[in-house]
């Protein structure tokens, strides 16, 4: 098999199924999650402070089957990923031309940068009520929210990948004849890739935050929701499983994000 | 080492068309150069009228302590710089004046100190890259003339690979073929070889005179380094520390090809003597001139 293949972690390479299984990272990893959850389960039993609150993973487990068979837990996890992706994906259709356009034209910069770095701060949350309001339906309102947490991580990494870029790579591309536009896409876009990609993972991971903060406060459905609903029902091992579902979710979805960055900038796996 | 053994980078016979008789391209012609400086008002005077021309097919090497304005002045030639008063002229066509302005261009390619392979790219990529955004071959026909380049060079193998997975000298070949693909008239080297140690410098010195030997091209060669300076030059141009000017002019009549052997020769030694009381009085000048500013 072909070395050139992306490895789906940092572990390197894996040219075998059973080299990816009898990996030492991954081995490493289970190991450390298996133990994690026996000192859960120990620390419940036997009733250590704060820790003790929480309910067993054996109870959680119990309440995990029920939950999986039911329909509106799936639901659910649609809701979210939807509300994410959506969010997502306007932030970097907006986003990125909008970065790469800050970063390559001075007057376009010196007029946004302001603006942007005056919103910036202002948590994506801070925005709900706002959104709530002037949003026609309520899950737009919610899309907006989880767009704003993407965007502005997105416009300022991007940004800087930009304005990173090493003259040497813009000279000697001058001085071998290329145009504006190869300037561009040949150099530009491609030293700039790294900097959009790690935007994106970090974008994604605020994305999950907002949006199950968001369900919280302003909606009926998703796995927010369904965690806070827990809460308010008193049942504690669906709201240790609404929680478990949101790391897992923003896990699958930085993921893909790594996926896609290993496969669009082979030459950095290579050192 | 056998004495017959020829280990000579054979180029292409289209890069190897200025070995007979005199190169009649890449004449560079430095008149009266000033270049000024206006960081936050503060003039400062980097180059100060300097005149030199280089020959066709001539290596000239520059060596001035820091600060001299040798980058400067291969800056303005390449075209990244403008310059304050005075003429550049590349086979009598001008380059730039204090009044007109020059875009970087493929006829004369830098090298530059930590070398500029574009890391994305892979080395055959890196190579072809001068043809393919100027348009005027076919893609295919520059991707075989590339890989028989890369082949005559000794970097066949490493075509599809990225600039990180070769090691530092490697790099610099594929750099210097990158250049010599656009078959420029002057080549621009400044202070390629400084960031490699001892070992690969000199196989990469004995490199750079094979394809200077085998393409006679012009080379215009920056470096700090003297042993490098009088084993590579024709002529060795000593600058002096700023304000920039041309000190003097070392003639080095040592025969080509030259190979390690050179080192050792007399000559070699006499020249570099001579070339190392004047550099010296300059950086002692340099130095000085830095202690005054830190007082």
């Amino acid at each position: 098999m072909s070395t050139q293949n992306p490895a789906p972690s940092s572990a390197g390479s894996w040219n075998t199924i059973p080299d990816a299984i009898f990996n030492k990272t991954a081995y490493r990893g289970i190991i450390a999650i298996v133990l994690a959850i026996l000192f859960w389960e120990t620390a419940t039993r036997l009733s250590f402070p704060v820790i003790g609150k929480i309910p067993a993973p054996s109870s959680v487990i119990a309440s995990m089957n029920n939950l999986v068979r039911d329909t509106y837990y799936w639901e659910s996890w649609l809701v979210s990923f939807k509300r994410v992706f959506l969010g997502f994906i306007v932030a970097q259709i907006v986003g990125i031309p909008l970065g790469l356009l800050m970063g390559i034209r001075r007057y376009f910069r010196d007029l946004t940068f302001p603006i942007i770095e005056v919103m910036r701060p202002i948590p994506p949350l801070a925005w709900v009520p706002t959104a709530v309001i002037f949003w026609p339906t309520p899950e737009m309102s919610m899309t907006f929210v989880t767009f704003l947490g993407a965007f502005f991580t997105m416009v300022l990494n991007i940004l800087g990948g930009v304005r990173n870029i090493d003259i040497r790579y813009v000279r000697a591309a001058r001085s071998l004849g290329s145009s504006d536009r190869d300037i561009f896409w040949r150099i530009v876009l491609p030293a700039t890739l790294p900097s959009l990609f790690t935007g994106m993972t970090v974008g994604m991971g605020i994305t999950w935050e907002v949006v199950v903060a968001a369900e919280m406060i302003a909606s009926r459905s998703g796995l927010g929701f369904l965690t806070w609903k827990s809460y308010v029902a008193g049942d504690f091992p669906a709201i240790v499983i609404g929680m478990i579902s949101i790391g897992v979710a923003g896990y699958i979805s930085s993921s893909l994000i790594r996926y896609a960055g290993s496969r669009l900038t082979p030459w950095l796996k290579v050192i | 080492m056998g004495r017959n053994r020829t280990d000579t980078v054979q180029l292409p016979a289209t890069l190897n068309s200025g070995n007979r008789g005199k190169p009649s391209v890449g004449q560079l012609r430095i008149e009266e150069v000033t270049k000024i400086y206006s960081p936050k008002g503060a003039n400062v005077l980097a180059l100060d009228h300097c005149s030199l021309t280089i020959e066709a097919g001539e290596f000239c090497v520059i060596v001035g302590p820091s600060g001299c304005g040798k980058t400067t002045l291969l800056n303005a030639i390449a075209g990244f710089h403008d310059i304050t008063s005075g003429e550049i002229y590349l086979d009598d066509q001008l380059l730039c004046s204090g009044k007109k302005n020059t875009d970087p261009g493929a006829d004369r390619i830098v090298v530059f100190q930590q070398g500029a392979l574009f890391p994305w790219y892979t080395v055959l990529e890196n190579v072809i890259y001068g043809p393919i955004v100027q348009g005027k071959t076919a893609a295919a026909e520059v991707k075989s003339s590339a890989e028989n380049l890369l082949g005559q060079m000794g970097l066949a193998g490493i075509s599809h690979n990225y600039p990180n997975e070769i090691s530092s000298g490697m790099r610099r070949r594929v750099e210097i073929a990158r250049a010599m693909m656009n078959d420029p008239k002057i080549l621009l080297l400044d202070e390629p070889f400084r960031a490699l140690d001892a070992l690969t410098k000199s196989v990469m010195h004995k490199y750079l005179l094979d394809v200077y030997d085998s393409s006679q091209k012009t080379i215009f060669f920056i470096t700090h380094d003297l042993e490098e300076a009088i084993f590579l030059g024709s002529r060795v141009v000593v600058m002096t520390t700023r304000p920039g000017r041309i000190k003097k002019v070392i003639e080095v009549d040592i025969p080509r090809p030259r190979d390690y052997r050179v080192l050792s020769s007399d000559r070699y030694l006499e020249l570099k003597r001579e070339a190392i009381e004047a550099v010296h009085e300059e950086a002692r000048k340099a130095f000085e001139a830095g202690e005054r500013e830190l007082a």
